[in-house]
């Protein structure tokens, strides 16, 4: 059996991962393995991501992963000329507009992968505007439903004012 | 430091080992992936955007705000190193091997303590990294956290607002963020518990790498645990649930080590020792050989077998022994069977120095 890294000598040694419970295996020449080994302390080389993804377009999309391609049936992202078939080979976006362009159809791609479609983490803080104050007045409803349920009612009114505040602030702009 | 001491020194602050957990939790490392608005990622960019980006970051990074927030921070192009020093930063763990292809349009963002970097035009236009000892992956996220304000501070993110940060990859969109940790899991290799328990974590929505040799053993019984998840989970939440796992894998290391020391005390001395004597006498040493006989003494030292060897100076000897290092340390080209010599010749060296003192 050939390596897969080179293609060029025999594979004598196993690369193994595990992602979510799934194992791949890659086959490498010695050669490649010391490489791949002298690089592998910090960062383990992110050999099947790619792969595991380009898998998964190819379901979603059907769309060949290796070899040439056929025509770009699917569409194009106007913002850096992206097409759906480049996409589905190479696994990357092209830039932050293909996001949208190519939404609905990486809908299945996100389940699958991260098992959700709704970011609920960091917002930047100059640029996040509005979605940083919603955030904040999730939080503070939750914050007011527990203090309630707790009868701490001096606590539950600071909470409130705040998130009027806050919701001034929104309808403001 | 400079660029050019960071390059030349071969420790760096997370090989210190004086981080909480350290003997069996090696590092702690978070990264973000962040991008530009308005223009393409890295992988379609032209030559002068390129230079726009690493412009834009230079830019950031001199900001009053920055400074206040993260300290200073220099900046160099990949191009002005040599291919050494770029394989040093490699070794060190402070860029990835993807910011050596293509390096003509990529750079590096240090800070003086090398606990803070920023890839420019790796996959992203920007990769913050924090990188500490032992187990410290709520500092490590903070420590990036505030990185990225000050860089955001300036810079126009690529975001939305139902799918988070926008990266080249769909698997990193939403928090952009990978937190790891770097463990030495000799005993549960040894009593052979290895894979049960690894595979347990991959159903916890982590990730395990290991590189394996033509066995089953993990070469210097090093296993990183990454969260795979980065959309639909707050960052606090993802960093919380690395390090509750991680918390049962060193109760579980533990276990295994006091196990192995109380029925196989022998075997395990004799391993230790023979890992010792073949790294202070032998005379041509492979990488992978060096990985695996550091491992057996850096478990003798974690156990007390071995006193007088300070266990940081084995992380310091994995990164030292390194092609990139060897040819640092000697100023010369070398073979394979060279660097095999020179290696043995400088792990003598260090573990009778060590001794000595
Ligand atoms: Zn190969
Ligand atoms: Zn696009």
């Amino acid at each position: 059996m050939e390596c897969e890294r080179c293609h060029q000598r025999p594979a004598t040694v196993h690369l193994t991962e595990i992602i979510n419970n799934e194992k791949r295996t890659m086959r490498l020449c010695e050669q490649c393995a010391r490489e791949l080994q002298a690089q592998a302390m910090g960062f383990f080389p992110q050999i099947n991501l790619h792969n595991f993804l380009a898998g998964l377009l190819h379901n979603e999309f059907g769309f060949p992963t290796t070899g040439p391609t056929v025509a770009p049936a699917g569409a194009r992202c106007e913002a850096c000329g992206l097409t759906e078939a480049q996409f589905a080979r190479q696994g990357l976006l092209g830039c932050g507009e293909c996001y949208r362009y190519f939404g609905p159809r990486l809908e299945p791609v996100f389940r699958r992968i991260h098992g959700n479609t709704c970011h609920t983490g960091k917002v930047p803080e100059r640029t996040g505007g509005k979605v940083r104050v919603i955030n904040r007045i999730e939080r503070l409803k939750a914050q007011l439903r527990e203090a309630i349920s707790r009868e701490e009612f001096e606590r539950a009114a600071e909470l409130r004012d705040a998130i009027r505040e806050l919701e001034k602030q929104l309808q403001e702009g | 430091m400079s660029i050019r001491e960071t390059v030349n020194n071969p420790h760096s602050r997370w090989m210190d080992g004086t981080g909480p957990e350290s003997d069996i939790v090696i590092s702690s490392r978070v990264r973000v992936a962040r991008n530009l608005a308005h223009l393409p990622f890295p992988h379609l960019l032209s030559r002068e955007k390129a230079e726009e980006v690493i412009h834009a970051v230079q830019t950031a990074i001199e900001n009053r705000v920055f400074r206040e927030k993260v300290g200073k921070m220099e900046l160099t192009r990949m191009n002005e190193l040599t291919p050494v020093e770029r394989q040093i930063l490699v070794e060190k763990h402070l860029i990835s091997p993807d910011l050596l292809e293509d390096f003509e349009r990529k750079a590096v963002v240090l800070r003086d303590d090398e606990v803070l970097s920023v890839m420019v035009n790796e996959e992203d236009h920007l990769r913050l990294q924090c990188l500490l000892p032992g187990l410290q992956l709520n500092r490590a996220w903070e420590l990036v956290s505030r990185l990225d304000d000050g860089l955001e501070a300036t810079l126009d993110y690529a975001f939305d607002e139902k799918l988070g940060y926008l990266t080249a990859c769909p698997t990193n969109v939403g928090t952009g963020l990978r937190a790891s940790v770097m463990l030495h899991l000799p005993g549960l290799v040894m009593v052979n518990q290895i894979k049960g328990v690894l595979g347990t974590i991959t159903k916890l929505g982590l990730t395990v790498r290991g590189l394996y040799g033509e066995g089953t053993e993990a070469k210097g019984n090093l296993f990183q645990v990454s969260n795979q998840v980065t959309l639909g989970q707050a960052e606090e939440d993802i960093i919380a649930n690395l390090i509750s796992v991680t918390r049962q894998l060193l109760g579980q290391e533990r276990a295994a080590r006091e196990a192995l020391y109380r029925e196989r005390r022998e075997q395990l001395e004799d391993r230790v020792g023979r890992a010792y004597g073949l790294l202070k006498h032998a005379r041509v040493m492979t990488s992978e050989e060096a990985m695996s006989l550091f491992s057996d003494l850096r478990l003798g030292i974690d156990m007390g077998i071995i006193k007088n060897i300070p266990a940081p100076l084995i992380i310091e000897l994995m990164v030292l022994t390194r092609p990139a290092f060897l040819v640092k340390v000697t100023g010369k080209d070398l073979s394979p069977v060279e660097r095999d010599i020179y290696r043995a010749q400088l792990i003598r060296k260090k573990l009778s120095a060590a001794q000595q003192s």
